[in-house]
């Protein structure tokens, strides 16, 4: 282990939790590559960055988001109806990557990857400037080959933990993830919730993962709407992740002509509460 | 060699596997170690067959379709009469053993998908005669086109939840059950009704189906001192099939043929002919053929059986069509709906459409064989389900 951690060339995703501020919450954000049109998705990450978001999860549509509830089934839709393509996204990433840094992990399922070709697929990411990957249907036990091509091309690859994973699980998850781990809050589909219905459980769940996951950074998301449940919700892991609020947020202004602007408040309010929201 | 299937992580070959989400992951395995347990166990296995026998009407019957092969004059044909099953088709030999295994896990909530609605009756079903809570999704389209079965659902006491996502139909109705599993996982179990899904469904409902294929050969022993020379199964998922063939899989003799849902053809882009046309690819938790473009977007099938209009297949089959085991062809609507009608007439049963796939590729391949060979068909299902669709196509056809 510890001799990969030498190879590898300091990743941008670490330097993030290493330079973070000690009562501070990494925010990271899930937004669906092509939506809500395929030009906008470069301009919106550079607009999160500059909102507050050091962290960016590029969602890569697919027909059949199982694992996701109405919110992004639609953006997805749409994204594919826009003609997003794989080559289409690392253009994107690419265009972010000529005036910013923020860390770019692509998202999304396993099938258009093997599409694409898994060695393809992760060298062109490389080339493109991503730096890591969530693949949440390839679990540990079918990602071999991904984790091989991940490691040659230097990307992070970031696997969940949920409510139900045992303490050995946990363990083993830690151990194959590299960038941090990603805690899934609640079971169920991705989507906006009521903040009690996740609270509730969170606090035992989140003491086992920190009992268990000792190697990587920790990351909690689904379900969280706002900067109270955020506060609440990432209170004792290194920051939090939201997705669905967002593109619901985005759903809810586009495409009006301020729409941008609109959806940049709203990330401000989720980073640092609405009534700090002038201070900047 | 004998064939043994799948792995211990669920390979057939190299198809299958456990392509989900983590929050499903400590329930497969659950579900792994207490079908296994089942699987072991007299007194699980006693309760299921004597359901079979007592509940469902098994054994099926092996019917000889005299004047069926009196009109094609070449190899005896028999019919496997999996349309005589409580219910009216195959898919409730799973259904109950899935429910027996449920009740066993301690589960007090069952979910399921169907398309044709064959396997939400049965699963209904199963749910009345014990007394389960019972949820199933059905694609919109699906709905209209047999709401006799919907029907049928909601007197025994489940819910039907109409999916308007994607498609409408079984790809996006699997996604909805899938996505409440994902939700209510501690208590739900979800009967996945063909050999499709994450490790261990494939292996698991083709067991619970294995009676089929069991029940032939020992019915054939009898009648005809030998096994067959040709088996003949229609393939969705491939549930039906897989329980037909996978008992004569170590009899080389015995050439296994899987009809798929070519639609308006396998050359067009109205077609569910997945093995025909399709490439590997992750749909539903397991990697297996799949019809899906150059972006791995999953297309949209065709059929216009509800039950084979499907993208993927099972896992099993890929295996089987890869290593020639089994051979796979497509028969379109057009043939399918004539052979509706031709087995009516001279069988006096009527065929799920799902079933008259299988029926109607003797029509190619009768041609080929001798008058001192066997060919068995799996009557899957009947008809009575179809009768909109049937006189629907034949009405319009005499109009247009």
């Amino acid at each position: 282990m510890n001799k990969q951690t030498k190879k590898k060339q300091s990743s941008r995703i670490r330097s993030v939790f290493q330079w973070r501020k000690k009562d501070e919450k990494v925010m990271s954000l899930f937004l669906t590559a092509g939506y809500p049109e395929l030009g906008a998705t470069a301009e919106l990450i550079l607009g999160l960055e500059k909102s507050g978001a050091e962290m960016i999860e590029l969602g890569m549509p697919f027909s059949d988001p199982l694992a996701d509830g109405p919110t992004i089934q639609y953006a997805s839709n749409v994204a594919i109806e826009n003609g997003i393509t794989m080559d289409k996204i690392f253009g994107m990433v690419q265009e972010v990557r000529k005036s910013s840094q923020i860390p770019i992990i692509l998202m999304g399922y396993i099938n258009p990857v093997l599409r694409y070709g898994i060695e393809p697929f992760c060298e062109k990411a490389a080339q493109s400037g991503v730096d890591g990957l969530i693949i949440p249907d390839a679990p540990i036990e079918e990602s071999s080959m991904l984790a091989r091509s991940a490691r040659a091309n230097n990307l992070d690859l970031i696997y969940l933990v949920a409510p139900n994973s045992t303490d050995g699980r946990m363990k083993r998850i830690d151990e194959h993830s590299s960038g941090f781990v990603y805690c899934v809050s609640v079971t169920g589909v991705t989507g906006a919730r009521q903040g009690d219905e996740v609270a509730r459980s969170v606090d035992r769940f989140i003491g086992r993962v920190n009992k268990n996951v000792i190697k990587n950074p920790k990351m909690v998301g689904f379900g969280i709407k706002n900067h109270e449940d955020a506060k609440i919700i990432s209170k004792k892991v290194d920051g939090f992740i939201v997705g669905s609020a967002l593109i619901d947020s985005i759903r809810s202004f586009y495409p009006n002509n301020e729409w941008k602007r609109n959806v940049f408040t709203f990330v401000k309010d989720l980073k640092y509460g609405d009534h700090q929201k002038h201070k900047e | 060699m004998k064939y043994s299937a799948p792995t211990k992580q669920g390979y057939f070959g190299k198809y299958g596997g456990k392509f989900v989400p983590e929050i499903l992951i400590p329930a497969l395995e659950e579900l792994e170690v207490a079908y296994k347990e089942a699987d072991n166990d007299p007194l699980f296995q006693k309760q299921y067959h004597d359901l079979l026998e007592e509940y469902v009407g098994r054994p099926t019957k092996l019917t000889y379709a005299d004047r069926l092969t009196e009109h094609y004059g070449r190899a005896k044909i028999y019919l496997k009469r999996e349309d005589l099953c409580h219910t009216g088709a195959h898919k409730i030999n799973n259904a109950i053993g899935q429910l027996l295994l449920a009740r066993k896990m301690g589960k007090s909530r069952i979910i399921a998908e169907t398309g044709a609605g064959q396997h939400g009756v049965a699963t209904a079903t199963a749910c009345a005669k014990f007394g389960f809570e019972c949820v199933i999704y059905m694609g919109a389209e699906d709905m209209e086109r047999q709401k006799l079965n919907v029907e049928r659902m909601k007197l025994l006491g489940a819910e039907v939840r109409e999916v308007t996502s994607g498609s409408q139909t079984l790809k996006d109705a699997t996604n909805e059950a899938i996505r409440d599993w994902v939700t209510n996982v501690d208590d739900t179990f979800y009967i996945i009704g063909s050999v499709v899904g994450p490790h261990p469904y494939p292996m698991m409902t083709r067991n619970f189906h294995r009676v089929i294929g069991e029940e032939t050969k020992k019915q054939l022993k009898i009648s005809e001192g030998r096994t067959p020379d040709y088996l003949l199964a229609c393939v969705g998922g491939g549930s039906n099939a897989i329980g037909f063939f996978y008992p004569f899989i170590d009899d080389t003799n015995v050439k296994m043929i899987g009809i798929e849902a070519a639609g308006l053809g396998a050359d067009t882009n109205q077609t569910a002919a997945t093995l025909t046309i399709g490439t590997p690819g992750v749909l539903h938790g397991s990697l297996s053929y799949l019809l899906h473009n150059n972006e791995g977007q999953v297309q949209l099938a065709h059929s216009i059986s509800a039950g084979l209009d499907y993208p993927g297949i099972g896992p099993e089959h890929s295996h089987l069509h890869d290593t020639k085991r089994v051979y796979y062809y497509g028969v379109t609507d057009q043939q399918a709906m004539e052979a509706v009608q031709l087995i009516s007439k001279k069988e006096g049963i009527i065929p799920a459409i799902e079933t008259a796939h299988a029926l109607a590729y003797l029509e190619t391949l009768m041609p080929l064989t001798q008058k001192d060979q066997i060919v068995v068909v799996n009557f899957s299902g009947r008809g009575d389900k179809d009768m909109r669709t049937i006189s629907d196509w034949f009405f319009s056809r005499k109009n247009g």
